[in-house]
């Protein structure tokens, strides 16, 4: 006091000695809480994390952490039925933002760019087996490499990719992409061999010394319904047709097809033989409402002039038309027959009507549990009834049968079995709470309409197997990342940081995030109520 | 590329924004803010006085380099920062009365002038005289005016709650229509703080023509930034009054919401945000999301009688009303420019002069 000058009588910040700390009930935490898109993504992926460096013009720490869970972002980009974005919360506000053509973006920079995935630092030595080189055996692969274990891949057809080669027209995946994202995965050190049929699961396992076995061979066999068949009227499948397309370019085929089913792959048939200049009509037994095919692509497919007989089932077929009984839907939505027929002028019909596994490899393996046409397999680790052998993708699940998916499941069991290998279970980590737009603070996040990804001419569309689909520009790309809410997951506003009456939270430094000063924090909860993304949580403190 | 994208996520409604250019950002985001009113004071939980303090004197710190000597009215803020023999600030601060903070600045801006001829210094540090509403409205009102009248070189902060709170929420010129205080209790006829009373002071000095006269909120903090830089750009009298929700004094429904009754304020037209120089209004914040007066009173107890059971409509439709009026008076929606209004003769002199 004696040193002080005239009239002064407290020193500056001095009151740092009163710690306001004590006087909190409650204490602000950051909670960590999973953005509705990353729960919904099949793969597991970590949308929000990765549109977080796009949003920034960081591609490729973006790309990175998009293939920590999914290599084929190119890929996805263009075949994803993206049902994250209709859980998007941006969706309460204006729009879901245009994740999958964000994905699409990132994919094809890092095609650009040529980057190429890191090899493993250590090899462990272990040896896996993976039987199919669809989506859900080459996601294993490449997980299971990146955990240093070597790994083969058989496969069936003449060329990698399964379905996203012999079942995906070209239009929505040119196959340079494919081969490109595939090539990303060899460089590893991941081999294939192809036009190899296995016939034996535990011979082969038995020759090559494997540790583990992945069934990966996918649901490649056509459905067949009977259709009493006059005269010469076509009957094809729909998976060989698409086949066919695929390897020969053409397919010979009469001019006014029928495509019998109402799921994707009917609309991909029907889509690809107007290319080829048929006049596909597409006749399912149900609605609209009811169809399973996702809602883009048949527009799209309506928008080419692609015909729908709707509740209509085929009876009959002679040379040159079919016989359709009309059906109505009972309440609970099941189509019932009504007696009333129809002529339907139809040179051949394509089934699409389902796929089914091929269950001759799968009955040779002993002791292998089958059930409704999957193998079955444990929810959590992925390991089939026999000790060491593995399943993922559509041999191993029945209802659910995407690319998307697949590659979700080959994940997993790629994490399964590097668990295996080491001894212990796999236990799958356990999921943060949700999210909700209502723990969010809309106001602060400004409008923006989302950008439309310009689509060919349709008159050019429906003649070539060019790509239908442009990808976004770089600006475009960037806006939509921006678009993101950053739902539950700081994106470093420095709201927090800014509105603490106390002075109370640390800044840390860009990418360092904040740090609560509980010495100093009151726990008003100014912070978790200005908070736009609702990453504080304000918990009871124990007195 | 990045440049030529406008569009970032919360684009400037946020503190900060790590999209943006750093020079874009608040001086609140910035690591190293002055933190002029720092921790430790004893402002109730999320008083909107305390944040409103530290934004208006950060933002004067960073636009004078440090060069700032605040004189303080009594009242709950300097009541909170300096109880004996601790001190939140950290820059050379005064305290003499109640009701003479005005003239205190006015002495210290004379005195600092005269003190910087005498020892040859290039700057001469810039005086912030500030108080609550009481403090100002009310009892300060002759000092300030005479401060305006003399155009001594001070910026005057008034940091409106809208009523004494340090000694108990009492009714100032400054609380509003049917509010409650201690000394307006929710009974009678019409309930609460009276009708057709009060003044609007940043309208009065608007009418003393001074330099720069601007009102803001604590729930748009570059706006309130901008405002406080703009004012230390001018010399002579320049007041600004910032709207500071008191979680106590208006029965808050809870601490948390000290912003957010900010921000209803702005949305609901109820507290106008606009500048002034030289006594006509030169810009007007806009109203984002426009939201009806009820969004506003439901969340603070000091209008409970005007949204309960016993609530008579007709009073919430005269605030409305009130609101409404505002929204046309000043423009506060869509393009519409606001109405002019004359200004004091002295403001054409005083406009010259600069
Ligand atoms: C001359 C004089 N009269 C009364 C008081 C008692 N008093 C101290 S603070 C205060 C209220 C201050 O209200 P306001 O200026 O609105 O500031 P707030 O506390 O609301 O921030 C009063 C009446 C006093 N200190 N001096
Ligand atoms: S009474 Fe109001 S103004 Fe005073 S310290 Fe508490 S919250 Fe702040
Ligand atoms: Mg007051």
């Amino acid at each position: 006091m004696m040193n002080k000058a005239f009239a002064v009588t407290l020193d500056p910040a001095t009151s740092l000695e009163n710690h306001t700390g004590s006087w909190r009930t409650l204490r602000p935490e950051n909670v960590f809480k999973l953005p509705p898109c990353n729960k919904q993504c099949p793969a597991g992926e970590n949308i929000q994390q990765w549109l977080y460096y796009a949003a920034e013009g960081n591609y490729e720490m973006a790309w990175r952490f998009l293939t920590e869970n999914n290599p084929f972002p190119a890929c996805m980009g263009r075949v994803c039925y993206h049902t994250c974005e209709g859980k998007c919360n941006r969706g309460f506000l204006d729009e879901a933002v245009g994740i999958n053509s964000v994905e699409r973006f990132l994919g094809d920079y890092a095609i650009e760019h040529k980057l190429s995935f890191k090899r493993p630092a250590k090899d462990t030595g272990k040896k896996v087996l993976i039987i199919g080189a669809g989506p859900g055996g080459l996601s294993a692969a490449y997980h299971l490499r990146r955990f240093g274990h070597s790994v083969h891949v058989l496969e069936a057809g003449a060329e990698p990719g399964g379905m996203m080669r012999y079942g995906i027209p070209v239009y929505r995946l040119p196959r340079n992409i494919l081969d490109a994202e595939i090539a990303r995965i060899t460089d590893m050190g991941v081999t294939i061999e192809c036009n190899h049929k296995v016939e034996d699961i535990e011979a082969e396992k038995k020759k090559g010394g494997y540790d583990a076995v992945i069934i990966t061979t996918g649901a490649g066999i056509s459905s067949n319904v009977d259709i009493p068949e006059g005269d010469t009227n076509h009957i094809l499948n729909a998976l060989n047709v698409l086949g066919e397309i695929e390897t020969k370019g053409n397919i010979e085929i009469a001019r006014r097809v029928a495509v019998y089913g109402g799921g994707n792959t009917a609309v991909d048939v029907a889509r690809s033989l107007r290319r080829l200049g048929a006049e596909p009509i597409i006749v399912y037994r149900r609605n609209r409402d009811k169809m399973p095919a996702n809602e883009e692509e048949m527009d799209a497919a309506i928008a080419e002039g692609i015909q729908v007989k709707w509740l209509s089932t085929i009876t009959g077929a002679t040379k040159e038309s079919l016989k359709i009984e009309k059906m109505k839907l009972d309440e609970s939505g099941y189509p019932q027959p009504t007696g009333e027929y129809e002529e339907l002028p139809a040179d051949a019909v394509v089934l699409a009507i389902g796929q089914n596994v091929d269950k001759s490899i799968l009955d040779k393996l002993q002791g292998l549990k089958v059930e409704r046409d999957a193998i079955v397999i444990d929810p959590e680790t992925n390991e089939t009834s026999v000790p060491g052998v593995f399943a993922a993708g559509d041999v191993a699940s029945a209802k659910d049968r995407t690319v998307t998916l697949a590659i979700g499941m080959g994940k997993n069991t790629a994490r399964s079995i590097h668990a295996y290998l080491r001894g212990v279970k796999y236990k799958k980590q356990p999921k943060n709470e949700d999210a909700r737009f209502e723990d969010m603070h809309p106001w602060y996040y400004t409008d923006a309409p989302k950008t439309v990804r310009p689509e060919l001419e349709l008159a050019r569309r429906t003649n070539t197997f060019d790509e239908v689909q442009y990808g976004l520009t770089e600006e475009n790309a960037i806006y939509e990342a921006r678009r993101c809410l950053s739902c539950g997951n700081c994106m470093e506003c420095d709201n927090c940081y800014g509105v603490c009456p106390d002075n109370a939270i640390r800044k840390l430094g860009a990418g360092k995030g904040y740090e609560f000063n509980y010495d100093y924090c009151k726990g008003c909860g100014v912070c978790a109520q200005e908070c736009p993304c609702g990453h504080i949580h304000m918990v009871p403190e124990k007195i | 590329m990045l440049d030529k994208i406008n569009f970032y996520q919360t684009g400037s409604n946020t503190v900060g924004n790590r999209l943006i250019n750093p020079s874009m950002r608040t001086e609140q985001a910035s690591v190293d803010r002055p933190n002029s009113l720092t921790c430790g004071h004893r402002a109730c939980q999320g008083c909107g006085e305390a944040l409103g303090a530290r934004y208006a004197i950060d933002a004067a710190m960073k636009a004078t380099s440090g060069q700032i000597m605040v004189v303080n009215a009594t009242g709950c803020l300097e009541v909170f920062s300096t109880p004996y023999p601790e001190s939140a600030w950290r820059l050379p601060w005064i305290h003499s009365l109640f009701g003479n903070t005005a003239a205190v600045g006015s002495g210290l801006a004379a005195a600092a002038k005269v003190r910087a001829e005498l020892n040859g210094d290039s700057v001469t540090p810039r005086i912030i005289a500030q108080g609550g509403d009481g403090g100002t409205t009310d009892i300060g009102m002759g000092c300030l005016s005479g401060m305006f009248d003399r155009n001594d070189d001070v910026l005057y902060i008034c940091y409106d709650n809208e009523a004494y709170m340090n000694t108990g929420v009492q009714r100032s010129s400054a609380t509003p229509p049917a509010a409650r205080t201690a000394t307006t209790m929710p009974v009678g006829e019409e309930p609460g703080s009276d009708w057709g009373k009060g003044k609007d002071v940043p309208l009065i000095a608007m009418a003393h023509g001074i330099p720069y006269v601007a009102t803001a909120t604590i729930a748009d903090l570059r706006d309130l930034e901008t405002k406080v830089a703009k004012a230390m750009s001018f010399h002579g009298a320049r007041y600004i009054s910032i709207l500071v929700p008191c979680p106590l004094g208006w029965g808050l429904k809870s601490s948390a919401l000290t912003v957010t009754a900010a921000r209803l304020a702005m949305e609901t037209g109820f507290y106008p945000v606009y500048e002034a120089e030289y006594g006509q209004i030169t810009s007007v914040r806009k109203i984002r999301q426009k939201q009806p007066v009820i969004n506003y009173l439901q969340i603070q107890r000091r209008y409970a009688h005007l949204t309960g059971k016993k609530a008579d409509p007709n009073v919430l439709a005269r605030l409305q009303a009130m609101c409404d009026a505002n929204i046309e008076h000043f423009g506060l929606l869509g393009d519409e420019a606001p109405q002019l209004n004359p200004a004091a003769i002295q403001a054409y002199e005083r406009s010259k002069k600069v």
